[in-house]
């Protein structure tokens, strides 16, 4: 191993490289524009020189004498006729110029003050960014340069303008970058320290007089099929910029007249600059001949596509695969689909031994093309071999303890299953593969939750760790059976969902099977042991759950009316199963479980009690239609009577604030209570209602639903069956969107129920227009908050994480950051780890029944 | 007239920690001054202890779900 240097990098200067330094660096200095001769050699002091480093397979570099892929690359210069202006520090140079004097060259405040304010500007520097400071020294610098008057010689100063991009003027006469750098040259050492420069910097290196040369490893030229070679976009720039030098050069000394200088030097300006950045905005990009903008250093660096947010913020992964997935209730909680194609080009390395080489070589003789078998081997020198009809029989023969075999993905494999945006530790756990036919990965609808997938067409991404080490992490600390319980709440984040619960509602409340049917039913949800089963002819649905659950387990709570849920010693005695119980998210029952029997129990009986519900919908049936929303006739006129109440007592408040004997409610106007009034009325019209239909309806699919909690609500019901209510926007009812009334179509100021959006008609009913217009309004404020909402608190989410991600819980309860500095001192004022609890409390009484036994 | 911010009721009692308290204190969690969340000396909360930089200030507070607890910060140069 290499000797470790134990050093502490303390700071990092950020500075400019003299024309000495780049002359002292570079390997050869550039002088002609051409890159081959004829023979298609380099050219030397051309711009792929080969003391610039190798691009070409087999050949050395001059420099170092190494070859492709070891050679570094060196830099090369060239010197440029006249000098430039670096575009990037434009701004830095006017500064300077501003700031200093023009004759002497320092800094415009007086001698007595510099001091006071350095420090002044080294405080705001520090607390407020360089940008502060920047603007600090402008403002101090005006101050003193109203006089006009260097303090110093006391000499005139004019004022300086740029005209962007890099010109600058002095009382409307062009000063020359020559003249900028003189004028730079003047400004002694010690007063840039106000500025903030680094201690040996000189501002004069801004204004280029040599430019360094990018070795030819960072713009290597490709060779087409043709035979042709296709420089880099910096190759292209570099010799734009070589061309017009040289032609300055010669113009110069031929003594050209100074016009043709002048235009000379400002197209070598240009090029310089375009060859630092192509995106200057007040010029004009350099293209190709096709007219395609060249890539020149900046853009290799900025934005997206750049260096830092695509190579290095964005890595990419090996042995990872993404596809849509779909849901298969049959595979276990800890499981995941991966399609057979995939499981054929994802692989994990497995080493040869004594005892497994049969084993390995069984994948190696099907090759890469037959599952299972192996794609690759790995020599002990780390050299790979891919496995294909003609190197099979040789690898065979080779083969030997040491060697490393790629075999395909087997089922039992583990692999990290992830869905974007990663906002949980739950967003990623780890499930063990099952290899299925298909291509989507397949997983169980009760892990949806922790992910917060949907099936309407949300890719996953799936990774394979390829050493042991790593498969131990993820499967003792990321394994979904682990991760189910929310460390933020305390409950289950898995559960029963839709169907499942359904089915184990209908079930438990009211099915009785025959032994057969009973058994039939376990069997296929995975129950091989059938002891439990009471022996008789017709078994209870609440017989057929208490199978699942183990001898042992007591426990009481609530189902989701309000009823008391009794299973003794592993018995459902009263109660159904319903959402309370069994959903993801709720309930104590799963947490109980959890507790007692550990996470890989509580997963497979989640698992079993899953299938059990679906199983049961399969056989019974279960399907919802039209009719499912008719109410008796009684029922009907019930809520007719209760609807028209309502708005009789709204039209009765109306008549009352027309004939001015409302009063207004405190801190209220009498308009603002009339509107209060009317809306408190109309709404206890539809609850009411709601609540008569959701009582007279029985045993209905959509009402069965409701009251599992597998899907819809009350409210759904009773908007479908009984009254769909008042529509609201922004909390009032829908105000006028012409003069004085809400659609043409009804009277000036009418202030009735349904000429504000009451809609007193139900969705089986059907609408009036009106009504549905009504519905319209309200149903496209609703989509455009989700829409205006979901970016924003997801920002706001992003903030909170990033600012709190090393935030750590230390082993003496406090909380604390990277610095390890205090952050609470108990974690969450109380110390509690939420996962341990049960919904956020402890529950004592639990603890102490389960220490001493349960008190009968 | 000035108000006087904390008899509050939404502003909890803050108290300076004597010498002895404060080493109690850091020796407990094995940290220095440096470690502790902060307050400036001119809060105005703490401004009638008249602390110096360095001095460590508790604070009680009524907490949801573990009735009071205390919090200590760091008296820094405002």
């Amino acid at each position: 191993m290499d000797r470790q240097v134990h050093k502490k990098v303390c700071n990092i200067n950020f500075s400019l490289f003299s024309p000495k330094q780049i002359m002292d660096l570079a390997a050869a200095k550039v002088v002609t524009p051409e890159l081959y001769d004829r023979e298609g050699y380099s050219v030397d002091g051309g711009l792929m020189d080969i003391r610039l480093g190798v691009i070409d397979p087999g050949l050395r570099c001059k420099t170092c004498g190494q070859k492709l892929k070891e050679c570094p690359g060196h830099f090369g210069y060239i010197e440029l006729a006249r000098p430039v202006i670096h575009i990037k520090f434009v701004r830095q140079v006017l500064d300077l110029l501003k700031s200093t004097c023009k004759y002497c060259g320092q800094v415009l405040i007086p001698e007595n003050n510099i001091s006071k304010f350095t420090d002044v500007f080294d405080k705001v520097g520090k607390e407020e960014g360089f940008e502060a400071r920047r603007r600090k020294i402008k403002e101090v610098v005006n101050k003193f340069k109203t006089k006009e008057k260097c303090p110093h010689c006391e000499k005139k100063q004019e004022k300086i303008k740029i005209e962007k991009p890099y010109t600058y003027y002095e009382s409307d006469l062009r000063l020359s970058p020559i003249e900028v750098r003189a004028r730079l040259e003047k400004v002694p050492s010690e007063d840039l320290k106000i500025f903030g420069y680094v201690e040996g910097f000189r501002p004069e290196w801004m204004v280029l007089t040599v430019l360094q040369i990018p070795p030819v490893t960072m713009r290597p030229s490709i060779t087409l099929e043709s035979g042709e070679r296709s420089e880099d976009d910096l190759t292209h720039k570099l010799g734009d910029i070589v061309r017009i030098n040289q032609r300055l050069f010669e113009n110069i000394n031929a003594g050209a007249p100074e016009v043709i200088i002048e235009d000379l030097w400002d197209l070598l300006q240009y090029h310089v600059t375009t060859f630092f950045d192509n995106a200057v905005s007040q010029l004009p990009p350099a293209r190709h001949r096709g007219g395609q903008v060249l890539k020149t250093l900046a853009a290799r660096i900025k934005s997206k596509e750049g260096r830092l947010r695509h190579n290095l913020a964005g890595k990419r992964t090996d042995f990872s695969a993404r596809t849509v997935i779909s849901p298969d209730p049959f595979i276990d909680l800890n499981q995941v689909g991966v399609p057979l194609s995939m499981s054929m080009n994802l692989t994990v390395p497995e080493r040869v031994t004594e005892w497994n080489k049969e084993y390995l070589l069984k994948f190696v003789k099907n090759g890469p093309k037959k599952y299972p078998g192996a794609n690759y081997i790995i020599k002990p020198d780390g050299k790979r071999k891919s496995i294909t009809e003609d190197t099979q029989e040789e690898i065979l023969e080779e083969l030997e303890e040491g060697y490393l075999v790629e075999r395909h993905l087997l089922d039992g494999d583990v692999a990290l299953f992830n869905r974007q945006p990663s906002l949980h530790r739950m967003s990623m756990m780890c499930h063990k593969v099952k290899v299925l036919p298909g291509k989507t990965f397949r997983l169980n609808p009760a892990v949806c939750n922790p992910y917060n997938a949907d099936f309407d067409g949300d890719e996953m991404n799936l990774h394979i760790p390829q050493n042991d080490e790593a498969r131990a992490e993820a499967k003792i600390l990321m394994l979904v059976d682990t991760q189910i319980i929310s460390p933020r709440y305390g409950l289950s984040v898995v559960g029963c969902i839709q169907d499942a619960i359904t089915g184990n509602y209908l079930l438990t409340k009211e099915l009785v099977l025959s032994r057969a049917e009973a058994t039939d039913l376990l069997y296929n949800c995975g129950v091989t042991d059938l002891s439990p089963l009471p022996k008789k002819e017709k078994v209870d649905g609440s017989e057929v759950f208490s199978v699942l659950l183990p001898n042992d387990f007591s426990f009481i709570g609530k189902d989701k009316s309000g009823n008391d849920v009794k299973i003794v010693n592993g018995k459902l005695k009263s109660g159904y199963m319903d959402k309370s119980n069994l959903g993801q998210e709720s309930g104590l029952m799963l947490r109980n479980i959890y507790e007692k029997y550990g996470p890989a129990y509580t997963a497979e009986l989640l698992g079993k009690i899953s299938k059990l519900g679906i199983s049961v919908l399969a056989r019974r049936g279960f399907s919802i239609g039209i009719g499912d929303m008719d109410l008796p006739l009684e029922t009907q006129d019930e809520i007719r009577a209760t609807v028209k109440k309502s708005e009789d007592e709204a039209l009765k408040i109306i008549d009352e604030f027309y004939a001015g004997k409302l009063d207004a409610l405190p801190g209220r106007s009498v308009a603002e209570t009339l509107e209060l009034n009317v809306l408190g009325a109309l709404n206890k019209a539809r609850n009411k209602s709601g609540d008569i239909a959701m009582k007279q309806v029985q045993n209905s699919a959509a009402i069965t639903m409701a009251r599992s909690g597998a899907r819809g609500n009350p409210l759904n019901i009773a908007q479908m069956t009984a009254v769909v209510g008042q529509q609201a926007l922004r909390g009032k009812r829908i105000e006028s969107g012409f003069k004085n009334r809400t659609m043409s179509y009804f009277g000036n100021k009418d202030l009735s129920p349904k000429a504000r959006g009451f809609v007193k008609n139900n969705f089986k009913s059907g609408l009036t227009p009106a009504e549905f217009f009504f519905g319209a309004m309200t149903g496209r404020d609703a989509l455009m908050d989700t829409a205006l909402r979901t970016p924003k608190s997801g920002y706001l989410y992003r903030r909170l994480s990033n600012a709190l991600q090393d935030l750590k819980v230390e082993y003496d309860g406090t909380v604390r950051d990277a610095s390890s500095r205090i952050v609470q001192f108990s974690y969450g004022e109380d110390g509690l780890d939420v996962s341990k609890t049960k919904n956020g409390v402890v529950d004592v009484k639990s603890v102490i029944q389960n220490v001493i036994g349960a008190s009968k | 007239m000035t108000l006087d911010g904390n008899k509050h009721l939404l502003i909890p009692k803050h108290s300076k920690l004597n010498e002895s308290d404060k080493k109690k204190l850091l020796e407990e969690y094995k940290i220095n001054v440096f470690s502790l969340p902060k307050i400036t000396s001119e809060d105005p909360a703490i401004v009638k202890f008249n602390a110096k930089v360095g001095d460590v200030i508790k604070i009680e507070r009524d907490s949801k779900t573990a009735g009071t607890t205390s919090y200590y910060r760091v008296v820094v140069e405002s």
